[in-house]
């Protein structure tokens, strides 16, 4: 579990951004005056601890999201490990103790239900789209995905082996253009690392990347994008220590009141 | 023409000035830290005075003092130096040890190797010449770095204690080897040995807490030291005082007639070998001999006799007195010698 | 094996640590699907990410050397203020994270970089360039041989340099025929572990080159996308990366570090015939 990095998420803890805080509002109050409530959910009690492991791209809305589970079930307490989808696989397929997984594609949840570490069928609890990011200043003036194929143009994508790599080469091919990027990324993060640091004129990531850079960088609209929406699914697993806390989790981060947090980070409808 | 050489170098306290003429070989001695690597480091160029001038040949070796500053490198001095341990270069083999100097001088590779070869013949290492120097002995070694220091064609050859590391065995053979090759040769060379300054050196200087201290012809400073060094190395007994009514009285009380005569109150010395000097249980002197009463403070062994010292006299009786008499350190003795085998002459 | 000379619990804690560093490579080298093993690193992606990594590598140490000797010369034959200072900044790679280094590179060399535009200027463009690849390794790779020459000189002296002048040597012939073949296996084995290391970089790679196959994409970084889809590839191109790594260190080891000896004292050796 070379890179596991769990954060616990404290009640009261201060949102960072307005945007947050009226989110997390509208969260505790859909939860407070919602139609189920959290003893509906079975003979087990729902007051454990339990272990997320979720997608890198999830990190802010899931860190949000385990506050108001912890909130809403009084008694529950939430860790939190990011790392990329198919590292937090393995990581479990290897025996590390999680509850619930929140993957960044089909695929990767795919693996893990075929590795029969699923407790469950997974729920698709939101969808992600590529967006072309572009330094603030946009050097290259970037417009469309053609520009970005342009000569001279340094475009950085993610690899194909990684998911935002696959889904940027379906996005090429929708759109009809090449992109000769300069660099293959094994990370999302990296791809936008490089254009945050204006060594890349753009490069391919997802909406909710271009939202979390803030000002450094500038989201461009790629209408072909449409072609290649990423879901999130999210399943209680099987080895679980505390399946009735999991899966309430899994009904939460899938809910109503979880898609203001995520829609506010970018995040659309599944 | 030669060497003259005048330097200070102030952390040191270091402050030499002499003069070798152009073939002359001079000995250094001096006891630990007396400044002798000092002086030679300062000609080879290892080394940088605080101010003074040096000239070899008429070529200015440096010229430092107030508002100059001429260091000439020590590749351009032509000054060979010859260290304790050979210091062949243990990449190279000896012939390619012994023509780096022609080599650095411009020589062909060929013609740098024909005058290797001579100089390991000259020294009686031609055999020598594929070997590297991890395969040689010490000796062998030392004669290989003399044949290199010599084929460079130095002006001006530097020897710092060049027989010290030596096997005792091998010692004679290269000292007669360098009395060969340092015929007629301008050199220096530092040494604690005074065989070697007897056989090696025309001229010797003797250096203490980096002052010159006494300095002649090596027959001259052998046989009439002015200091107590100079004299150990004589191996005479050194005894400092002045002319008087008497003759010469030493600072030690020690009254001898004096052939010469000197002007009274003049600082005189008397020197007289240890062999020379007798032991008694006697108070008075007998006569024809000079002595005084004093306290043995150290008695040594030293091969077949035994050396008895008391107020700065030294004395070489056989073991056979030294029991007779009961002598141990605090005994009271008369110790004299007889008055023609002393020799008095002016500090 | 003759233990005697020490406590049993030194002995064993030795052995702990030796298998904390072994085991996890036979743990890695079982793991490996030896039927596939040949296709698995003979693959376009394997065999261009290796070549890569060689050539660059190559390059790396070459400038290394380049720069590194002088470095290592002035360090150890020179003094001047705040020398200890400059020894104490070249070594830092060496305990740096590399993506630090790499983004330290990205803040000097990179498009907006302290040098960037003035590069950009001369027409000289290093992101995302085989270029880039190169200073990531020589940067990290830098310290190695400067360390370990230093230190090979230090300890050989100046006394030969010495002699040599005296003989008439410049400067130069000092240094081309006396100094530098004295520290020779010092230089042999600095230049190795930097080509084991240039070999082994990968986060100032990552950070600063980016990675592209055939050009960016080094061994290691091929090795840590494999294991995004394919953890076979990503063991065996592992485990083609320990053996290079092992036989590197074995060539560093059987360089005998003739720099630092000097001849034996004459008279032991007078004795012992």
């Amino acid at each position: 579990m070379a890179n596991r990095r769990s954060s616990r998420h404290r009640p009261g803890t201060p949102a960072r951004a307005p945007a947050r805080a009226l989110a997390l509002a509208v969260v505790l109050a859909t939860t407070a005056c919602g139609t189920s409530t959290p003893d509906d959910a079975g003979g087990d009690t729902i007051d454990g601890s339990i272990t997320v492991f979720a997608a890198a791209s999830l990190k802010d809305s899931f860190t949000e999201l385990a506050g108001a589970f912890e909130q809403a079930y009084p008694g529950t307490e939430v860790s939190l490990n990011f790392a990329g989808s198919s590292d937090l696989v393995t990581q479990i397929t290897e025996g590390a103790p999680a509850d619930v997984l929140a993957s960044a594609d089909a695929a990767t949840m795919g693996k893990a239900g075929d590795a029969g570490l699923l407790a469950g069928e997974p729920v698709d609890f939101a969808s992600n789209t590529l967006q072309l990011a572009v330094p603030a200043d946009n050097p290259a003036g970037i417009t469309s995905l053609a520009d970005a194929a342009g000569p001279g143009v340094k475009t950085v994508v993610c690899a194909v082996q990684v998911p935002c790599g696959a889904a940027a080469a379906r996005v090429e091919q929708a759109a009809g253009v090449d992109l000769m990027p300069v660099s293959e990324e094994s990370s999302v993060t990296d791809v936008l690392g490089k254009v945050t640091s204006g060594e890349a004129d753009a490069g391919l990531v997802y909406v909710t990347d271009v939202r979390a850079a803030g000002d450094a960088v500038r989201g461009i609209e790629v209408p072909e994008a449409a072609a290649a929406v990423t879901t999130y699914p999210v399943a209680a697993l099987a080895d679980s220590a505390d399946p009735a806390t999991a899966q309430a989790f899994v009904d939460f981060a899938s809910g109503p009141s979880a898609r203001a947090v995520l829609g506010a980070a970018g995040f659309g409808a599944p | 023409m030669g060497l003259t050489f005048a330097a200070s170098l102030a952390d040191r306290g270091f402050d030499v000035s002499f003069e070798l003429a152009a073939g002359e070989t001079l000995a250094v001695l001096g006891p630990n830290g007396a400044g002798k690597s000092t002086l030679l480091n300062l000609v080879a160029g290892l080394l940088a005075p605080t101010a003074g001038r040096a000239h070899l040949d008429g070529a200015v070796l440096f010229d430092a003092g107030a508002g100059r500053r001429v260091l000439t490198e020590p590749r351009h001095r032509g000054v060979a130096l010859l260290a304790q341990e050979a210091l062949l270069f243990p990449h190279l083999t000896a012939l390619e040890n012994v023509a780096f100097g022609p080599r650095s001088r411009g020589d062909h590779r060929a013609a740098a190797r024909t005058s290797a070869l001579r100089w390991l013949e000259r020294v009686g290492a031609e055999d020598l010449a594929r070997r590297r120097p991890a395969q040689l002995s010490g000796g062998q070694a030392q004669r290989v770095a003399i044949a290199r220091a010599l084929a460079a064609d130095p002006a001006l050859l530097l020897l710092d204690e060049p027989l010290a590391a030596l096997d005792v065995a091998v010692a004679p053979a290269v000292r007669a080897l360098l009395r060969d090759v340092l015929a007629g040769r301008s050199a220096i060379i530092v040494t604690h040995d005074p065989l070697d300054a007897f056989l090696l050196a025309d001229r010797v200087l003797i250096l203490d807490g980096g002052r010159i201290v006494e300095s002649g012809a090596t027959a001259e400073v052998l046989t009439r030291p002015v200091t107590a060094f100079g004299a150990r190395l004589a191996g005479l007994n050194l005894l400092p005082g002045r002319a008087t009514a008497a003759g010469f009285t030493a600072d030690n009380g020690l009254v001898a007639p004096s052939a010469e005569v000197f002007p009274t109150g003049r600082r005189l010395a008397l020197t007289v070998r240890p062999g020379s000097v007798s032991v008694s249980r006697t108070t008075t002197a007998p006569a024809g001999v000079s002595g005084l009463e004093v306290e043995i403070d150290d008695v040594e062994h030293r091969g077949d006799v035994v050396r008895v010292h008391g107020a700065g006299l030294a004395a070489d009786v056989t073991p056979a007195t030294v029991v007779a008499l009961g002598i141990a350190p605090g005994t009271r003795l008369f110790v004299g010698f007889r008055r023609e085998d002393a020799s008095i002459y002016p500090l | 094996m003759n233990t005697a000379v020490l406590p049993r619990w030194v002995v064993a804690l030795a052995v702990v640590g030796g298998l904390f560093v072994v085991l996890p490579l036979v743990a890695m080298a079982l793991r490996v699907d030896w039927p596939r093993f040949v296709p698995l690193v003979t693959s376009d992606s394997a065999q261009a990410a290796l070549l890569l990594s060689l050539r660059t590598s190559l390059t790396a140490t070459a400038l290394c050397v380049l720069v590194g000797v002088p470095m290592a010369l002035v360090l150890a034959r020179t003094s001047f203020r705040g020398q200890r200072l400059v020894r104490s900044l070249v070594l830092l790679p060496l305990v740096l994270p590399p993506v630090v280094g790499g983004i330290a590179l990205l803040y000097t060399f990179g498009r907006r970089g302290l040098l960037g535009s003035s590069l950009d200027a001369l027409g000289v463009d290093i992101a995302f360039s085989t270029t880039a690849v190169v200073m990531s390794q020589a940067f990290v790779a830098l310290p190695f041989l400067v360390l370990s020459l230093e230190g090979a000189l230090r300890s050989v002296g100046t006394r030969y340099e010495a002699v040599g002048a005296t003989l008439g040597a410049g400067r130069w012939t000092v240094l081309r025929r006396i100094t530098l073949p004295l520290v020779l296996p010092a230089l042999v084995s600095g230049a190795v572990l930097s080509f084991a290391r240039a070999l082994g970089e990968f986060g100032a790679t990552l950070t600063f080159a980016g990675s592209l196959q055939g050009t960016t994409r080094t061994l290691p970084l091929e090795v840590y996308l494999q294991r995004e889809t394919d953890p076979d590839a990503a063991v065996a191109l592992s485990l083609v990366l320990v053996v290079v790594a092992v036989a590197v260190v074995g060539v560093a080891h059987r360089v005998r570090p003739l720099g630092s000896g000097t001849p034996a004292p004459p008279r032991v050796q007078n004795r012992a015939r």
